[in-house]
């Protein structure tokens, strides 16, 4: 949906936070908590693609699960079409469930090696709807035709088949309910390179025929580069950028989306052997103990005195560019939040 | 590199089996390749291309049974390693080729300390006493890059993240000054900006010791960055190879082409869909009796299922000095 022709949102996610207790001691008492994710705000808006990217322990697979419900919010709201499934009760949940659903990462674990094909894709039916079983079938048929398997394999157990065949069986029974949003969490990570593009065709072609909106969770930039609409970038438990696709490869802002996309290596011998990257010095911190001030401020290197004091928030510092950053404090106007009025000007942009 | 420096390591017609209850898988179905001093080898394919069972069938790491070197020459310092006892070849790895793998958490052993794991081998190869090794190993640490290595040395594997474990790793590969360093997706399993700065290392360390390594890689654009020369393997056998920028703008074989267009860029145009290789990677049941690409391969013809092709020259340089290709259809030049 790069036209422009922007719809209402169909995610809104507020302030989301999912903290984890640590207990220790004799009496398993509580000591602290994993910030998995620390206060994360986006919109999602219907038939988009947002990509959200960020190494391990950044929070953004906790993000997926939180906006499907899979864990109970420690703070925070999500808004799927127009219900804060945050608070909805059980039997409303479970009535809601059909329109979200998920992909996951190893379509080994995430399918059960007991169940044929046919039983796996027709579970949700099973569980949502009161159809008898020729109508099941010819739907499971039909959900198989869509992600490219062979009807004659609805009997077979998932081992007989190969990788990529396992992660159609996963698409189709995330697809099974007829669901508006799918949260797609690293779906190609488990995959080797000639198959990946297969799966990223399929999930571009079933978007543009059902009219899915997806959350493609993953750590492949460039591949993210190829799917997503807009990107948010994730580092510890937050959101430090938030661009739409292009704005974000060509110019990244805030100083780690600078350094994540110059580490990611180019298939071009001569581009490598120009380029210069931004080495990040050491590692990420914990979340259980994150630095004070900007989470960035122990490995940025671009950062302030302020950095190390002032939480920077995410703000729109371009039209539609959303950035945590104190470099950008005097574009942003003072602390705005996502929505909030834009400011013109901005140092870096126009001259490159 | 002159060309004509003799190679470190080189190898000739290896065939690598398993015997499996479902029969032979022909793993790796002769494989040569060589590597000139200094010299970095950048060996990229999927998994199931035997990339990782050509490496460890040249130091003896493959259980047998199921695994049976069948035939080749791997000659390293003029000795074939295949010819050798178990006990000489101990002395082998470790010594003389250092191995390091791709999950550093599971290739360090969690119950000792990584001091007691780096001096390990210096004392046994190297004939060291134990407060020579402890120098050394303190050395080995600084300098893969670990600050306060002294101190350190005394830490356990889980005390280290992913990062500073793969250093390690590499420490230990280092420890008795090898001649070949063989990596095995060393970066796979790391984040971006950490595999960022283990390559930096790797360039650096090139560069101060002057070994040679062959890096084993499904990432097309780690190789672009760090190799010479690329291998690209395919069902098990070695169907191109070529100096690095020649393989990326020149490539020949049907499947490196392939591979080439189905990654997207981080940079350029972006293309609207993703170029796809149809169908699977072959299984290895049997003896290979035609080409292992041809089932996926836009341009096979009668031939291809008839007759395994041979690496063939097409810069009119010997096989494995220049770039050769294993392809019927790109060694007729039907494709201008």
């Amino acid at each position: 949906m790069a036209d422009g022709a922007m719809k209402s949102p169909l995610v809104q996610v507020r302030g989301l936070k999912m903290h984890f207790p640590i207990h220790a001691g004799l009496l398993r008492r509580k000591v602290g908590a994993v910030k998995a994710v620390d206060g994360v705000s986006f919109d999602i808006f219907e038939g988009e693609t947002l990509g959200l990217v960020g190494e391990s322990g950044c929070g953004k697979s906790t993000v997926g699960r939180a906006l499907l419900r899979l864990y109970e919010l420690t703070e925070g709201s999500v808004v799927i079409d127009g219900e804060d499934i945050a608070t909805l009760a059980p039997d409303a949940l479970r009535k809601k469930r059909p329109t979200m659903q998920m992909v996951f990462q190893d379509p080994q674990a995430s399918l059960n090696p007991r169940m044929t094909v046919a039983a796996i894709i027709g579970e949700p039916l099973d569980e949502h709807t009161g159809w008898d079983a020729a109508k099941k079938t010819a739907r499971v048929y039909e959900l198989m035709d869509q992600v490219g398997l062979n009807r004659r394999f609805a009997n077979r157990y998932p081992h007989e088949f190969s990788g990529g065949q396992r992660q159609r069986i996963g698409i189709a029974r995330a697809l099974a309910l007829n669901p508006k949003f799918i949260v797609c969490d690293e779906p190609i990570a488990a995959l080797d390179v000639s198959i990946q593009a297969q799966v990223v065709n399929l999930l571009e072609d079933l978007q543009d025929r059902l009219g899915l909106t997806y959350l493609f969770i993953s750590h492949d930039l460039s591949m993210v580069r190829h799917i997503a609409d807009r990107v948010a970038v994730m580092y510890l438990g937050q959101i430090a950028e938030l661009s739409p696709r292009e704005a974000l490869y060509a110019r990244p802002l805030h100083p780690y989306a600078e350094a994540l996309l110059s580490a990611v290596p180019e298939p071009d011998p001569t581009m490598e052997s120009r380029r210069q990257r931004i080495i990040l010095k050491g590692d990420v911190p914990s979340p259980a103990n994150p630095p004070k001030g900007c989470n960035f401020c122990t490995r940025c290197p671009k950062v302030m005195a302020v950095c190390r004091e002032v939480e920077p928030r995410l703000a729109e510092v371009e039209p539609g560019r959303f950035v945590a950053c104190h470099l950008f404090d005097n574009n942003a106007g003072g602390q705005a939040s996502p929505g909030a009025e834009v400011r013109e000007h901005n140092q870096q942009g126009e001259q490159r | 590199m002159p060309d004509g420096a003799a190679p470190v390591l080189d190898v000739r017609g290896l065939k690598t089996v398993f015997r499996t209850r479902g029969g032979e898988i022909h793993a790796v179905n002769s494989v040569s390749f060589h590597l000139r001093p200094g010299e970095l080898l950048g060996v990229v394919g999927e998994s199931g291309s035997g990339k990782s069972v050509t490496m460890m069938s040249l130091i003896g790491l493959l259980p047998s049974p199921p695994a049976e070197v069948r035939a080749g020459e791997v000659l390293l310092g003029g000795r074939d390693l295949l010819k050798l006892q178990p006990r000489e070849l101990q002395e082998v790895r470790g010594a003389k080729v250092g191995f390091v793998f791709q999950d550093p958490m599971t290739s360090l052993n969690p119950v000792f300390t990584v001091g007691n794991q780096i001096m390990e081998p210096l004392m046994k190869h190297m004939g060291m006493s134990k407060a020579q090794a402890e120098t050394r190993a303190a050395e080995l640490l600084a300098l893969v890059g670990i600050p306060d290595a002294k101190k350190r040395l005394k830490s356990y594997p889980h005390q280290f993240s992913g990062g500073m474990r793969q250093r390690v790793m590499i420490a230990i590969a280092l420890a008795c000054d090898p001649d070949v360093l063989i990596a095995d997706e060393p970066t796979t399993a790391l984040d971006v900006t950490i595999q960022a700065q283990i390559i930096e290392l790797v360039k650096e360390l090139r560069q101060k010791l002057g070994m040679a390594i062959v890096w084993i890689t499904h990432d097309l654009g780690v190789i672009a960055g760090i190799a010479d020369r690329v291998m690209v393997m395919y069902g098990g056998q070695v169907v191109e190879q070529a100096p690095v920028r020649e393989l990326f703008s020149n490539p020949q074989h049907p499947y490196t082409r392939a591979l080439l267009k189905t990654v997207p860029s981080l940079t350029g145009e972006r293309a609207a869909r993703l170029e796809v290789i149809q169908g699977q990677p072959p299984i290895l049941a049997g003896e290979p009796v035609a080409c292992p690409f041809r089932a996926r391969c836009a341009h096979a013809f009668d031939r291809c299922h008839a007759e395994n092709p041979l690496r063939r020259a097409i810069d009119g340089r010997p096989v494995g000095q220049g770039h050769d290709v294993a392809c019927h259809w790109s060694a007729g030049g039907a494709h201008g």
